[in-house]
């Protein structure tokens, strides 16, 4: 009954999509896709705006385990002067751009992310499908979570007051490149995510899951020397929560053992990538639609 | 009390249903726990003297181990989002009509979903602490071990009443979540629960002594570890008990007051 009932809701729903000219006869240019975006974007500030006290007490509440974790980091530096080689204001710089990449993944694509095995459960999916975008597209950005973005700005303040306390001033190229690296690791945590969350094609509950990946994120932000054993090896080459943030970190404080390290992330959240696109692609296709 | 029991086994076999959410929640939260130990390890052996504030390295490791074990015994995970919701859809109206105490109806649920998710994380857990089996240090007698068992006890009672009188601020707010997570991140540091809380400047562990937080983890922790014996046992167990005693009483109050301002949605 689903697969039929799939076909010939897009066929009815053709007519409809002929009669909207707006959308061009052949919408797959990046332009569309950039205006699709802005509007998206539109819709989230409108609605981010209509919930204001909630907005602004969700910042408070990054904001307040952003300093937990580094009070922790205080707390730990009051009884030794370093972590392997690394020394406390690196490790704050660490940790804020740890919270960097981790409250920009929130801000593009988390809340989406998450709302995907719900869509599933209940065949909302469908609906997506249906639409003339690519879904995974729509399924990634539908919402904005624009308190990210206000949390992103403390942790820039964060490792630049740490660059501050290690009077270290880094260079154009090492910004640049900082910059570069933490966009690399928001595409590595989105990419591992969604494969995450695509496990619900086949177990329709995923919570369990999303939830784990939480505590992924706790790794990310300590100094990978603290680690040795399986455990590095696994967090470093297979789910690489011990390089997304320590790479860009170690670059800023100059603290790069070799240019490999940079290599190693950026091919791991390629190949990272191309894997999550192929299993989406066998989620999709083995995907009948929920109930109705 | 006969109709409680039926509460409790309702909640038993209602949780029983999130099993394998369960051992994916206990199973993943070895993981920062495991890299929180590497983290120590790193430390201690960069350390001369082998102690840091009267710890030394097998006892942080275990702290950190029964952290686990009280955590999978006493805290909170859905309770306090399904009251909140309740209110807020209406649906403890039934409560007031039923000769059934909606507090001592949560608090069975409370203890199914407990027992339920302590004998799902038994499993991951006991091989994760075989693994670390040098590490880890086992209260030192059998009386340690009797007041660690009384002090748990009270931490599940506390840090029920603690989550139950938060929820019911769904009788005033729409959006409880966000007051929730603040609550929890202070739970979360001055519980002990990121580090042992000796490790803070004595003013700072003076001052949060006097806050109810410590006696809702790192109290019976420190009772396991042997580190807090005889007479202070007994007089942490004494304010954990008028804790729980002032808990109750504003549980009470709060529910008193938003039953008043109750309306009832969409009951």
């Amino acid at each position: 009954m689903m697969p039929m009932s799939r076909e010939s809701k897009v066929e009815g729903r053709e007519p409809d999509g002929v009669s909207r000219p707006a959308l061009g006869p052949r919408p797959s240019t990046l332009g569309h896709y950039l205006s699709l975006y802005a509007a998206l974007w539109r819709n989230s500030v409108i609605r981010e705006m209509g919930f204001k006290t909630n907005f602004l007490l969700w910042i408070v509440v990054e904001a307040l385990w952003f300093v937990l974790q580094l009070s922790f980091i205080g707390v730990l530096y009051l009884h030794t002067d370093h972590i392997g080689t690394w020394t406390k204001w690196q490790v704050i710089a660490l940790v804020g751009t740890s919270h960097l990449i981790q409250q920009l993944f929130t801000a593009l694509f988390l809340t989406n992310l998450t709302a995907l095995s719900e869509h599933i459960r209940t065949g909302k999916l469908d609906f997506m499908l249906l639409l003339p975008v690519n879904t995974r597209f729509l399924i990634s950005l539908r919402q904005v979570d624009l308190g990210g973005f206000v949390n992103a700005f403390s942790a820039l303040g964060v490792v630049g007051y740490a660059l501050h306390r290690l009077g270290h001033t880094p260079g154009f190229v090492q910004v640049i490149g900082y910059l570069m690296l933490v966009v690399v690791g928001i595409t590595l945590h989105y990419s591992l995510m969604l494969m995450l969350t695509a496990s619900s094609f086949w177990t329709v509950r995923a919570q369990g899951i999303v939830w784990g990946y939480y505590n992924l994120f706790n790794i990310a932000r300590l100094p990978d020397e603290a680690f040795r054993g399986t455990f590095k090896v696994v967090f470093t080459f297979a789910l690489p929560m011990l390089l997304v943030s320590n790479v860009p970190a170690k670059l800023l404080v100059d603290k790069l053992g070799s240019p490999f390290e940079i290599l190693l992330l950026v091919t791991l959240a390629v190949l990272i990538f191309l894997a999550s696109e192929i299993l989406w692609r066998t989620a999709l296709k083995r995907y009948t639609s929920a109930s109705s | 009390m006969g109709k409680y029991w039926h509460v409790l086994n309702i909640g038993l076999q209602n949780t029983l249903v999130y099993r394998v959410n369960f051992l994916f929640r206990a199973s993943f939260g070895l993981v920062p726990l495991m890299a929180v130990i590497s983290v120590w390890r790193t430390i201690y052996l960069g350390k001369s003297g082998g102690q840091i504030a009267n710890y030394e390295l097998t006892q942080m490791v275990s702290y950190y181990l029964v952290i686990t074990i009280v955590d999978a015994l006493t805290a909170v995970t859905e309770d306090d989002w399904q009251i909140a919701a309740d209110i807020k859809d209406g649906n403890i109206s039934q409560f007031l009509l039923k000769p059934m105490d909606y507090l001592a109806y949560r608090f069975c649920l409370f203890g199914a979903g407990r027992l339920v998710y302590a004998a799902v994380a038994l499993v991951p857990t006991v091989l994760f602490i075989w693994c670390l089996r040098d590490s880890f240090i086992l209260p030192p007698d059998a009386a340690t071990a009797a007041g660690f068992l009384v002090s748990v006890a009270l931490t599940a009672v506390l840090q029920f009443l603690f989550s139950f009188t938060l929820a019911l601020l769904a009788f005033w707010v729409l959006e409880v979540a966000t007051f929730i997570f603040i609550a929890f991140a202070f739970e979360y540091i001055a519980g002990g629960h990121l580090f042992p809380l000796d490790l803070l400047p004595p003013a700072v562990a003076g001052v949060l002594d006097y806050t109810p937080f410590p006696y809702m983890l790192f109290f019976p922790v420190s009772v396991w570890l042997g580190r807090v014996t005889g007479e202070a046992l007994w007089l942490g167990v004494l304010v954990q008990l008028l804790w729980i005693v002032a808990a109750y009483g504003l549980a009470r109050c709060v529910w008193n007051r938003g039953i008043r301002k109750y309306s009832a949605v969409g009951g």
